[in-house]
């Protein structure tokens, strides 16, 4: 399986991708923001971090990069795309993701483990995971989602929502809620599935020693998915 | 000539900063104020003769890059 991970001026979680794609076997290529076109490629990866140190709006200046065109067409035309953090607020921002991350409800910048309950999985992301819940990390000051009510309708009646903040046990409530995102909201899916964006960070919980393993879950399950 | 672009959340659309601002301006004395909206200001030059034209152009740039309509509305004045 081959992937690409895109770097912008600013993205600091893009080694961490490369690494976490590798050990899970895919063959992983790193993609420079001026490129113009993508190599061939299973999965697309937007990484996290502060592209253009987040000028304008979180992921505005990104979202109009040469290699995007190509990143959009690959989308439309089925392949996967992945967004993860600053990666999600990118997809918001070109609009193949729906709604937008807007700043944290209590102006802080977040840092910490969280749980996310996985909501669908009809889909090559979480088709046969083997848990419910994840525990990954999240390290934000926009992940607040918010979309309008008739948005929140579409959204929901094509069961787009991928990703839940919630309790231990999966319980969703305000207080598992870190950032205020409306509906508990960590992540999403286009309608067709094939493109997801979230903001906690599964590449940062793939070693047992230093942090968490549900990033390999996540991983390691999506490898299998696309084989 | 220059294009003046006024960025503003929309109505509805919580503003966490603003209401920060608010609650210290309540906080130094200023009790009157009810409530803040922050938002962005853009000063454009832009080499074009034609106000109309030119308004047009900063339309367009604001639906593309300046604002995000999601949650965001703007004023080109």
């Amino acid at each position: 399986m081959k992937s690409s991970v895109i770097i912008f001026p600013g993205s600091n979680c893009d080694r961490d991708m490369d690494v976490a794609l590798k050990k899970f076997g895919f063959k992983n290529q790193m993609i420079w923001h001026n490129d113009i076109e993508l190599p061939k490629s299973d999965l697309i990866v937007l990484p996290g971090g502060f592209s253009y140190g987040d000028y304008l709006r979180c992921g505005s200046i990104a979202g109009k990069s040469k290699i995007i065109k190509s990143v959009v067409e690959f989308a439309k035309s089925g392949g996967l795309v992945l967004g993860i953090c600053n990666g999600f607020q990118i997809l918001t921002e070109t609009g193949l993701l729906p709604g937008v991350l807007q700043q944290n409800k209590y102006l802080e910048f977040i840092c910490k483990n969280i749980y996310v309950k996985i909501n669908n999985r009809k889909n090559k992301y979480f088709k046969n995971i083997k848990k419910e819940i994840l525990e990954l990390h999240i390290a934000h000051n926009e992940g607040n989602y918010f979309c309008s009510n008739d948005e929140l309708k579409l959204i929901e009646d094509n069961n787009q929502i991928a990703v839940t903040y919630c309790d231990k046990n999966g319980n969703l409530d305000d207080e598992s809620n870190p950032n205020g995102a409306l509906k508990n909201i960590a992540g999403i899916f286009n309608k067709d599935k094939n493109i997801f964006g979230m903001m906690p960070h599964p590449e940062r919980m793939i070693d047992k020693y230093l942090s968490g393993e549900d990033g390999s879950v996540f991983f390691e399950n999506l490898i299998n998915n696309l084989k | 000539m220059k294009i003046k672009v006024i960025v503003t959340l929309k109505n509805g659309v919580l503003d966490p900063q603003g209401k920060a601002i608010q609650q210290t301006l309540n906080g130094m004395g200023y009790s009157d104020v009810k409530e803040i909206r922050q938002g962005k200001y853009f000063d454009i030059e832009i080499e074009e003769n034609d106000e109309t034209k030119a308004k047009t152009k900063v339309e367009e740039m604001c639906k593309k890059l300046l604002a995000n309509l999601v949650i965001e509305d703007f004023k080109i004045t």
